[in-house]
């Protein structure tokens, strides 16, 4: 009996060491930053809209230039407890300021912050991380032009056992890799495009894929729609099996160019934010993104 | 008798009035789809896919003025859900800001109306004034279900 209790905290310990070892936060290789050119701050701001940065980062309620004051501030009230977008503003203590733009790259790519500690994807590097450094470059340095807030940041509000961070790393294990969300193999140019934008700076699939028990993304319903993480509604299903079936590839292209529908009910809720950074974008990434919309599989609803 | 017919008269047409008159939900639902095909309508004139008709143009925008004259009203206590609205909550409990915005599309829209050109050349400008006001009060007080 004793012999076996203590194979067993033997095991215990061996188990927990392993856990220890795997959920160890992983910041990119030394070699991904071979290579980059000067950043270019113009490129830097349409990745910027693309991202959708101010919709979470700027104050709640902030209007026209106040929203490039990435003070943040917002609550996201998820099923894990409550998070709160930090401040990403130039200030160089209470926002990024002073983050090298490795730091930021390890932060969007590999989830893992300044001080070598894993970010909840509540930020969505699970997105972000199929993005390319050349974009990163451009949009840390445009980050870095944008006005400084000494605002600070709240910090989460998480139970237990989700304010255990290390955890994180167990959970990325399964949910951080930049493998396409659909395979599109031999796609065209223009559905490549809509594919990089839907999947990585859009991060689309955040709100509208479902997510199973622990949060991660159900890959097999890609973008189904899903109950509203933030609240009370759905975000709608737009593969072509969704509420857009009927829609064209121009009528998506209009929509987020216009914010109205085919039958002209308009945009609402959280995607108005993301339709007015779309409208500022060129015609042909709104044209890729519903090309790539409309060349992935359909699915029944996600919610 | 006839006291007796008569009240079986008019309970039972009450009772058809109650039976035929529409749910505030289906009321309000009715309103956005009429102002959703006066945009359209402009829409297809201002994206050049319908030839400019002054006309039409000043009746759509007055569609809609006249259209959300109401609207505010058709959101009364009890009709917060079911007929598959898409109202959000919030409504009931920011009353005055949801007002003020269904005030602001109608003089909007009563604005463009009063104003319609000769020409095509600033129907664009004007689609996209009263149009602004969809988004920004859907943003807040409309709920997807589906």
């Amino acid at each position: 009996m004793r012999r076996i209790i203590g194979s067993l905290i033997v095991m215990a310990v061996v188990a927990a060491v392993i856990l220890w070892f795997l959920s160890a936060p992983q910041p990119l290789p030394q070699s991904a930053f071979d290579g980059l050119s000067d950043p270019d701050t113009e490129r830097g701001r349409q990745v910027f809209l693309a991202g959708g940065c101010t919709s979470c980062h700027a104050a709640p309620g902030a209007e026209g230039d106040d929203k490039l004051i990435l003070s943040g501030g917002l609550a996201i009230e998820s099923d894990f407890g409550v998070f709160h977008a930090p401040n990403i503003s130039s200030d160089p203590n209470a926002g990024i300021g002073g983050w090298s733009f490795a730091d930021f790259a390890n932060a969007m790519k590999a989830g893992v912050g300044a001080d070598g500690e894993h970010l909840y994807p509540s930020f969505p590097y699970t997105s972000y991380t199929r993005m390319t450094m050349a974009d990163l470059n451009d949009l840390f340095a445009y980050m870095q032009t944008l006005p400084a807030s000494s605002e600070a940041s709240p910090g989460h509000d998480l139970p237990f056992p989700f304010n255990i961070r290390r955890g994180l790393g167990l959970w990325k294990m399964l949910y951080l890799n930049d493998a396409p969300a659909v395979d599109l193999a031999g796609a065209d140019e223009q559905v490549a495009r809509g594919q990089y934008l839907v999947e990585g700076p859009g991060h689309c699939g955040e709100c509208h894929t479902p997510r199973n028990m622990i949060g991660g993304p159900k890959r097999a319903a890609w973008l189904s729609g899903a109950p509203n993480p933030d609240g009370p509604g759905v975000i709608p299903n737009i593969t072509p099996d969704g509420g857009v079936s009927s829609w064209s590839a121009a009528d998506i292209a209009y929509y987020l160019e216009s914010g109205f529908t085919p039958d002209f009910d308009s945009v609402g809720g959280s995607m108005v934010a993301v339709q007015k950074n779309f409208a500022e974008l060129p015609a042909s990434d709104r044209e890729a993104v519903a090309a790539y919309l409309k060349a992935i599989p359909g699915h029944p609803n996600g919610y | 008798m006839k006291p007796g017919i008569a009240l079986i008269l008019a309970v039972s047409m009450t009772a058809a009035t109650v039976a035929y008159a529409a749910e505030p939900q289906e009321e309000r639902q009715m309103t956005m789809k009429q102002i959703g095909g006066a945009m359209g309508s402009l829409a297809k004139m201002a994206k050049g896919e319908a030839e400019y008709d002054a006309d039409a143009a000043r009746q759509a925008f007055t569609t809609i003025s006249e259209s959300i004259e109401t609207f505010g009203q058709q959101f009364p206590e009890g009709s917060e859900t079911g007929f598959e609205t898409e109202a959000h909550p919030d409504i009931w409990t920011n009353r005055d800001d949801f007002d003020a915005r269904v005030a602001k599309l109608k003089a909007d829209a009563a604005a463009a109306a009063d104003s319609v050109g000769d020409d095509a050349s600033d129907l664009g400008a004007k689609l996209g004034m009263v149009g602004q006001n969809c988004a920004s009060c859907h943003e807040t007080y409309r709920l997807k279900n589906s």
